[in-house]
Formats: C-alpha cells, sequence, structure tokens
C-alpha cells in the first residue's frame, strides 16, 4: 500500500517507515517564532542552556504588535533583538518586514520537501509550497532552541479535492469559508490535509496561501498541496538551495475524502463567532458595519490589493466605515505601492497601516468599541479577536469586504 | 494520582481566545496575574472561584485557535487539575502535556457529569468517577508518558540532556 506525503516526509526524517498515529522524534529543517522569541528565550534559558543548538535552522520575525504599542511590547522586542544578536540567530526580521508567514516563504526559508515548525498556529500555511509545516507552542520551541529535536504523531490524512472553474468575483476564501461551513471547525482535528484536484494546479500562490493558512481552523495538523507551477516560479531565486518535491503514492490510503465544485460557489462569510458558522452572503446582506480590516496572513497580498483596489477606484468608502489596510508585508506594500493601488486605497479614504499583523489578534491598531462589526478578510473570528469580546467579526473575501465599505453594509458584489 | 475537584463545565469549541485573550499574550506573563484572567472571555467567575484540583469538563474541539500556550498555562497557574474534553485541539494537547496538566478524553464523562459537582480522577486506574457512574479514559501515548512523568517539557528537555 502506497503513503501519503506526511507519512513519507515523516518517515524520511524518523529515518525509517511509519504510519499514521506513531508517535516519532525529528528536527525540523526550520523552526520559526515571532514576537513570542522573548518569552520562548526565558523558558529557552530556565532549560539551563547557554546556546541554542542550530541557529542557523531559527527564523525570528517581528509582527504580531509592530511598532510597539507600548512600553511592555516595546521591551519584549528589545529582549528579542538581544536574544537574536547574543544567540546568533541571523535570519532575524525586524518590525518593517512584515507577518511571519508572508515573510518566511519570501525569504527563502519554505521549501518543497521541508520540515518547519512555527510557535504559531497558522505555520500550516507552508503546506502551499509542498513543505509539511506545524504549529507548535512556546516552550516546545525553547527544546527545539536546546535540543533540536521534537515529537510528533503521524497524522491520518483527509483528501480535499476541487473542481470546477470560480465564478466572476468568487475567490478562494469562499472556498475555504464553504469548506470550514462543511466539514466543521474540528472537521479534520489532527489529521492532515491535502489538497488536490484541477482547480487546486491552476491556483496562483496567494490563493492557494488562503487554503493552507486556514487549514488549522478546522482542526489540521498540515494543509499540503503538490506544489505547481506559479509556486515554482516564486520560489525561484529565493531558495537557495536543492529540494526534492515529495508526493503522495497514487494508492495512498486516505481516511476521508471530501469533493467540492466551485463552477457554482456563491460569496460566503463566516458570522460571530466561529469560523465554521458560515452562510452565503445572501442571509447576512444589508447588516450595519462600522470597521473593514483589509489584511493578516490570510488576504493581505497583491493580487488580493489588485481586487480591493478595482473595486475602490475612484469611489468613497462610506463615512460610517474606518477601512483599515495593512499589507502582508513589505514586498508587497512596495509592489501595490509601485502600482498605485496604495494611492487609489488612500484616495478612497482607506487608512493605510504597516504591514504586519494589525488588529487581527486584539493588540492594537484598530480594536473595536462595544457593539461595533468589523468585516475581516482574516482567519478568526472567536468572540474577543480583535480585543473586544462585546465586538463581533464577520470573516470575507477581500472583494466582499471592499465592496460593503462603500455603503456600510454586508453587500452581495454579484448584485 | 488521584486529582478531586468542582466540575466546570463549558459547551464545545472553548477556543485560546476565550481561555487566555490575544491582548494579554505578550503582556501578562506572571503566573498569579496570568490566573486571574484565564476564561475571562468565557467566564468572569471562573477566575474569582477556582480552587485547587477543580476539573474544567469541556465538549469537542477544546482549545481550538492559535497555539498561545499561556491557555494550559494560565489553568495551571489558576489550579485547575485536569481538563476533560470530547476531543482536544492539536496544539492546545501538546501545550497540556508539556505543562504536565492532564488532558483527558472520554466523550461518555463529558455527558454525564454536572456542573459544579465534585468528581474524582484517578490517573492510575485511568477512571472519572463521578455521580452517574464510572467512566474510562485512555492513557497518554507510551511515548509522551515521559513528558508528562517528569513534570512537564521543560524538565523533561533538562533530563534528556543530562542537566541537573
Ligand atoms: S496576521 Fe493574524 S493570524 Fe496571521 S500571524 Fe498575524 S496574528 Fe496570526
Amino acid at each position: 500500500m502506497g503513503k501519503t506525503f506526511s507519512e513519507k516526509i515523516l518517515g524520511v526524517k524518523a529515518g525509517k517507515s511509519v504510519v499514521p498515529g506513531e508517535i516519532i522524534e525529528v528536527e525540523p529543517d526550520v523552526a520559526m517564532s515571532h514576537d513570542n522569541t522573548a518569552a520562548i528565550s526565558k523558558t529557552f534559558y530556565k532549560i539551563g542552556v547557554e546556546r541554542v543548538c542550530y541557529p542557523e535552522r531559527h527564523v525570528v520575525i517581528l509582527d504580531h504588535c509592530t511598532p510597539a504599542a507600548n512600553e511592555k511590547f516595546a521591551q519584549n522586542h528589545k529582549d528579542i533583538r538581544e536574544f537574536v544578536h547574543q544567540q546568533g540567530i541571523r535570519n532575524f526580521y525586524d518590525i518593517h518586514v512584515g507577518i511571519c508567514h508572508q515573510v518566511m516563504p519570501e525569504k527563502g526559508h519554505v521549501w518543497p520537501g521541508a520540515l518547519i515548525v512555527g510557535a504559531d498556529s497558522h505555520t500550516t500555511s507552508y503546506g502551499a509550497f509542498g513543505a509539511f509545516s506545524t504549529g507548535i507552542g512556546r516552550s516546545e520551541m525553547a527544546a527545539i532552541m536546546a535540543r533540536g529535536k521534537i515529537w510528533l504523531r503521524v497524522p491520518e490524512t483527509i483528501r480535499v479535492s476541487v473542481e470546477g472553474k470560480f465564478p466572476p468575483g468568487i475567490s478562494s476564501k469562499d472556498l475555504m469559508l464553504k469548506i470550514a461551513g462543511t466539514i466543521g471547525a474540528d472537521g479534520a482535528l489532527y489529521k492532515a490535509i491535502e489538497f488536490c484536484g484541477p482547480t487546486i494546479e491552476q491556483m496562483s500562490v496567494a490563493s492557494r496561501f488562503v487554503l493552507s493558512n486556514m487549514a488549522v481552523e478546522v482542526g489540521a495538523k498540515a494543509g499540503y498541496m503538490v506544489p505547481n507551477r506559479a509556486i515554482l516560479d516564486f520560489l525561484q531565486g529565493r531558495v537557495k538551495r536543492e529540494f526534492e518535491i515529495i508526493q503522495s503514492d497514487p494508492d495512498a490510503e486516505y481516511e476521508t475524502e471530501y469533493r467540492f465544485d466551485v463552477s457554482d460557489l456563491e460569496p460566503m462569510v463566516a458570522k460571530p463567532h466561529t469560523v465554521d458558522n458560515v452562510v452565503p452572503v445572501s442571509m447576512v446582506k444589508g447588516t450595519k458595519i462600522d470597521q473593514v480590516f483589509f489584511g493578516s496572513c490570510t488576504n493581505a497580498r497583491v493580487e488580493d490589493f489588485e481586487v480591493v483596489a478595482e473595486v475602490l477606484r475612484g469611489k468613497k468608502v462610506h463615512p460610517g466605515v474606518r477601512m483599515l489596510v495593512f499589507p502582508a508585508s513589505r514586498e508587497v506594500f512596495l509592489e501595490v505601492l509601485k502600482k498605485g493601488w496604495i494611492q487609489d486605497l488612500a484616495d478612497a479614504g482607506c487608512v493605510i497601516m504597516n504591514p504586519g499583523c494589525g488588529p487581527c489578534m486584539g493588540n492594537h491598531e484598530g480594536v473595536p468599541a462595544n457593539g461595533e462589526v468589523t468585516l475581516a478578510t482574516s482567519n478568526r473570528n472567536f468572540k474577543g479577536r480583535l480585543g473586544n469580546k462585546e465586538a463581533f467579526v464577520y470573516l470575507v473575501s477581500p472583494r466582499t469586504a471592499a465592496v460593503s465599505a462603500l455603503t456600510g453594509k454586508i453587500e452581495d458584489f454579484r448584485e | 494520582m488521584i486529582i478531586k475537584g468542582k466540575v466546570w463545565k463549558y459547551g464545545n469549541d472553548v477556543n485560546t481566545d476565550v481561555i487566555f485573550p490575544g491582548k494579554y499574550t505578550y503582556t501578562v506573563t506572571d503566573p498569579a496575574e496570568m490566573a486571574k484572567v484565564a476564561l475571562e472571555d468565557l467566564d468572569p467567575e471562573f477566575a474569582q472561584k477556582v480552587q485547587k484540583g477543580d476539573i474544567i469538563v469541556g465538549g469537542t474541539n477544546f482549545g481550538c485557535g492559535s497555539s498561545r500556550e499561556q491557555a494550559a498555562a494560565c489553568l495551571v497557574s489558576a489550579g485547575v487539575g485536569a481538563v476533560i474534553a470530547k476531543t482536544f485541539a492539536r496544539i492546545y494537547f501538546r501545550n497540556c502535556i508539556n505543562f504536565g496538566l492532564p488532558a483527558l478524553t472520554s466523550a461518555l464523562a463529558v455527558d454525564a457529569v454536572v456542573h459544579g459537582e465534585t468528581i474524582e480522577i484517578d490517573t492510575d486506574k485511568g477512571e472519572i468517577r463521578c455521580q452517574a457512574g464510572v467512566f474510562k479514559f485512555p492513557p497518554l501515548p507510551r511515548e509522551v508518558v515521559g513528558i508528562f512523568d517528569a513534570g512537564g517539557l521543560i524538565p523533561y528537555t533538562k533530563k534528556q540532556m543530562g542537566i541537573e
């Protein structure tokens, strides 16, 4: 019987043939942490070790509260700068570079067949590039700094195959919300998802990213796809090493298979307060909104800006709406700046913010007031996620966000 | 080991944002302070009334969302003796082990226990004893018992590296 991608890559790392359910000890190729690196470093020193064992495997990116919102965050950043300097961690990206999950592939720290762990749940994102990547806790990262190793359970695999051509304006975000609504927030608990099918094969880098990024929202440990031409072109010149694409065997065994056809997909919305509380836009159309959060590691890339700029160009954001814009990275920012789209958004009345996570986890830069509704292109709408448990977050695609910003209520852009 | 305490029962999908709000992840770091905000956005009474040994009971997908381990650590600081759920989110389950917090899976026990009742967990026998009866829970995988027995990942790592 054949093996799935996860079984193969974890088998290579463990140096033996592995089966789902088995627990193995492995050495990750890359280990990423962000603003939580200060806390990680304190735990690391508690172990009683002086030096990080493989500094070249660590990547540290400041993004979660950048620039620092107050003296505590500032101290946190300062501690991290000192730590990476002391430990010789050269893959360090300070507050101006962007969101960790965007910066990782941009800077060549992600490649097909790599085993990557990150002290962040959305580390599943790099599955879009053919890597096995998964989130871990802070103490686990500290232990990797000390020993270079971690235990992982070999997951069962769920296959999600997608076919059909997206109707005009419908995006992979609508598809991902549809998947979450269908299989539920625990639909892939502790399992790996493998996305496949003709629609996935043709997707752009940014569109694929959305699916792997949000795989964790349905409980998945990883969200793999076979790299396509767009991915390989993107990696060209960024990854300075040889790599091998690992694929599931044709006769590999999957635990479950789901099939989706996007040909008649509608714009989808996740209502408060869970990501699987998903409905077609028609069911929430007309809901008044106070704020639009266009950003996050899910949807703030060049192609997302293209859509939003096209919608807002020459128009004005509704006076009752604050539209906050956070490019996923400095690279994205510079590119959309050059294309003139930042000008379009600023003319329309958007607030252009710095690359980074922004208000995504409620630290700063756009915390809503009691009772306010935010339409967000991000990935989580839990109670309190934006920093106020009395506020409401609806998750949507960039197009739905932009069209709704113009009228101040949730709109169906097809009308 | 016997863990005995009062049950705090909640529903499905208790996520890490309501267990330990994101806005505190870089600012609230002292264990005693962390205990004070535990479950703040889910049950404001919890942090004031929780007693040592109390047991949290949740439905499916307990601990979903962020990887923040404070969501496990704050419960340990608050004195919670164990968490019982129908299923656990992956990273949360790891974080519990890494902090030495028993995370037990038993759908039957979750359905049977009542909010506020006092129950007993026998980790050696793998039993949850409550008003409604005795329920079995599966043992931890052999490979991770070592971490748990050492008192968590950090003491375990020390041991592995021969650091006293
Ligand atoms: S943008 Fe949001 S989801 Fe993504 S890494 Fe930052 S805080 Fe996490």
